[in-house]
């Protein structure tokens, strides 16, 4: 274990991202006044008891997957349903990362919302790659999730106090480029940014990271930066993504980013393969690199716990 | 015919029917070739062509990828594992395409007259 960044909590942070990474386990993070520190489980759970609201984080179930990589990808959106019907407390809502369908597929966008209307509660999605490639790109994600987004589907709204920002970053990818968000949702993001206090805590969700991960397979968005310049005054933001189908996590200054598992098959760590495809994992292993994460929100001491789970450890 | 003549004539034959078949739906002098998808990679990236070749893309990969000229001369729809997408070049130029579903996929194909 490395400890070359700050001890905070007892845990360094990369020590604690080297858990969720390896050993599948369910680490917290908490965020106060913007500085993210790692806490036990019991106090967790503790925090877990006062918390006034949670949100849950599902990203990339590639519903229609069926490769060996992993046979029935609907079949583990199930099991993750399953467990997370299985909370004891249910989170007030939760937000799709992108990539629900594996070819844009209308039987593919009905089987997940079959699957995902067992959660009984509101679902804020963005689009990812896999879920506009439709004849005419978008028209089918748009006609089920778009009410209420502007463009090709990026919008905001406010839950206890928290501003929620879901933006899309893969729609007219240039060749050889990365994720894109494109002018005019640069400008909406301004504008939407610009009657809030300092104070509000953030949170923005897109399906592929707005950080650089790893340009060489496309892992980041090539306008993120001048997201997160209209999101530097803020002391406190949360930014959620998916894409890369592995927990990745990075503290920059007030801003926390955080990749999460798929619900269907995992990928490589950057540059330790060929290519970014599907990877397949031992047999009977497959579960521990899948999962969800969930998002807890604490009045008073307002921190904001992280916790990635896998479908088995 | 009697029957035992036929099948003999059939065996003699096949050789060249296959070779027929499979260059009869070009025009005399035009080609077929192929880019394989592996690895997120268009394999030859780069291609020269004649005027009037077909170039045949395979996606061997197990996740869907696209082939989609940057000027928007030709465009496939997503191309699932084994999947083909052909394009047949008629007109001499430079094309850069690239997968639009991973961007960072490029390739090219060049056309020019012999
Ligand atoms: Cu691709």
């Amino acid at each position: 274990m490395t400890h070359d960044e700050t001890e905070l909590g007892g845990v360094s942070r990369r020590g604690a991202l080297e858990c969720m990474l390896w050993a599948g386990s369910a680490v917290v993070w908490t965020v106060s006044g913007g500085v993210p520190s790692s806490i036990s489980l019991a106090k967790a759970a503790t925090l877990a008891e006062q918390k006034p609201f949670s949100f849950l984080q599902l990203s990339d179930s590639h519903v229609g997957f069926d490769k060996p990589a992993n046979p029935d990808a609907l079949g583990t959106l199930r099991e993750a349903v399953a467990r997370i019907k299985s909370l004891p407390t249910q989170p007030s809502f939760f937000i799709h990362t992108g990539d629900i369908t594996h070819l844009s597929k209308d039987s593919q966008f009905d089987d997940a919302d079959q699957v995902l209307k067992e959660l009984n509660a509101p679902i804020f999605y963005v689009p990812g790659e896999h879920d506009i490639v439709d004849e005419e790109p978008g028209k089918a994600y748009l006609a089920r999730y778009g009410k209420g987004t502007k463009g090709a589907g990026w919008r905001s709204f406010d839950e206890n106090g928290v501003h929620f920002i879901g933006c899309v970053n893969v729609v007219d990818l240039k060749a050889g480029g990365l994720g894109n968000l494109g002018e005019a949702q640069l400008a909406w993001l301004a504008d939407d940014l610009r009657g809030l206090s300092s104070s509000t805590p953030i949170v923005v969700f897109a399906h592929i990271p707005l950080w650089t991960v790893y340009p060489e397979w496309g892992w980041g968005t090539q306008d993120s930066a001048q997201a997160l310049e209209l999101l530097k005054r803020f002391g406190s933001v949360t930014v959620l993504n998916g894409h890369i189908h592995q927990v990745m996590q990075k503290v920059e200054g007030a801003v926390t980013f955080h990749t999460a598992r798929s619900t269907a098959f995992p990928q490589p760590a950057p540059g330790t393969a060929p290519s970014p495809g599907p990877m397949k994992t031992p047999p009977g292993a497959l579960r521990t690199y899948l999962g969800v994460t969930e998002l807890n929100f604490v009045r008073g001491g307002e921190p904001l716990a992280i916790v990635d789970s896998a479908l088995a450890s | 015919m009697p029957q035992t003549f036929m099948t003999a004539k059939r065996r003699s034959l096949f050789p060249f029917l296959l070779a027929a078949a499979l260059v009869s739906p070009l025009p005399a002098g035009a080609a077929a070739v192929s880019v394989k998808i592996d690895n997120f990679t268009f394999n030859p990236p780069e291609l020269t062509i004649a005027p009037g070749d077909t170039v045949t893309w395979t996606n061997g990969d197990d996740i869907p990828h696209t082939v989609v000229g940057v000027d928007k001369s030709f465009k496939s729809k997503p191309l699932d594992s084994d999947d083909k997408f052909s394009f047949t070049f008629k007109e001499p130029g430079q094309y850069d395409y690239f997968c639009s579903i991973h961007p960072h996929m490029t390739g090219k194909i060049i056309v020019r007259t012999p």
